[in-house]
């Protein structure tokens, strides 16, 4: 357990990033998915400032942070004003029942 | 040795919290460890002295976002759509996956030297880690170098001092300003004649409007409008 450094944050953001990618590949809940598109996010997020704090960059990493923050807020708005729609049109928040478009 | 008991507290809270997201299968539960997840990435940015930052992460994510996801959950779960859940085979192939790909990514974040990649980046001006470091080294030669007891105590303590604004982390100034075009963190101690670092207020401006059209979009998508009546994609 030596001293924190840049490679532990990079540690916990990977982390962090595969557990959102998995919850986006393996839940069927609508909402889980867009759960799993925040943990994505945020594992970018602690990357970004991790860099912003340990090397020369300076503030550029936390403004993109800071950016990524809205970036999400609002496509987490969108998001679930079409998981509403989903489930007027189909009664069911299941992304698998949303195969109209097969043809 | 305190910031490394926190570090560790809240990155096994943060990667529990998310690994428990995986877990669950009930939504509301997901969503409390999402919050118990986003929160610790908060805390985490504290510790990384962006301290707007884990403000702004609190108040959106946690007092927003997941919110907002609450409320998709409740106007969408209705008993018996609450449990909606993969078979076993594909939870499987999905954690295979997962593992395989976070195998990839800590053998790659491991065997790069970061030291050597940072130490080549062109130093941003005045940013408050290379100010500091310099800052450091010389004050740590002057130590070095101290003979009598005075010199030793005034060059101590003003590494004491360099090491206290290194660790208060204000940054809200600075990110305000540079959104509002000006990096005089960057700019100030630039040769006369050089071209001024580029602010952040085009993208700023961007992405008010981008919220504008968020808003007018989701308020469009989600209007009241019931026709849940039998379709062709409707089979209940």
């Amino acid at each position: 357990m030596g001293e924190v450094g840049l490679e532990a944050y990079l540690f916990v953001g990977a982390v962090l990033f595969v557990c959102g990618v998995v919850c986006m590949a393996t839940k069927r809940n609508g909402i889980g998915v867009l759960m799993g598109v925040e943990l994505v996010l945020n594992g970018a997020n602690v990357n970004f400032v991790a860099f912003s704090r340990y090397t020369p960059l300076g503030l550029d990493g936390q403004a993109t942070a800071l950016f990524v923050v809205v970036l999400a807020a609002a496509e987490a708005a969108v998001a679930l004003a079409i998981a509403l729609n989903y489930y007027n049109n189909h009664l069911t928040i299941d992304v698998d029942r949303g195969n109209e478009l097969q043809g | 040795m305190t910031e490394q008991l926190l570090f560790w507290v809240f990155a096994i809270l943060t990667c529990g919290g998310a690994v428990a997201v995986v877990a669950t299968q009930n939504v509301v539960r997901m969503a409390f460890w999402l919050v118990v997840s986003l929160g610790s990435v908060a805390a985490l940015f504290f510790l990384l002295h962006a301290d707007f930052l884990g403000a702004a992460q609190l108040l959106i994510y946690v007092g927003g976002t997941v919110v907002l996801l609450v409320f998709g959950v409740m106007l969408t779960a209705s008993g018996h759509t609450i449990r909606v859940q993969a078979s076993p085979a594909e939870v499987m192939l999905g954690s295979g996956v997962g593992l395989v790909l976070l195998f990839v990514l800590l053998f790659g974040i491991n065997s790069v030297d970061w030291a050597d990649v940072s130490a080549r980046i062109p130093a941003a001006g005045d940013s408050p880690a290379v100010v500091d470091e310099t800052q450091d080294r010389h004050l740590r030669e002057q130590l070095a170098s101290a003979t009598t007891p005075e010199e030793k105590a005034a060059a101590e303590e003003a590494i004491q001092a360099v090491h206290a604004r290194r660790q208060s982390g204000r940054t809200v100034r600075q990110l305000g300003l540079s959104f509002y075009g000006l990096r005089p963190e960057r700019d100030l101690n630039q040769p006369a004649g050089q071209s001024l670092a580029p602010g952040y207020l085009l993208p700023f401006e961007i992405i008010s409007i981008h919220l504008l059209v968020v808003l007018i979009g989701a308020a469009y998508l989600a209007r009241a409008k019931r026709r849940a009546t039998s379709g062709p994609g409707v089979d209940l």
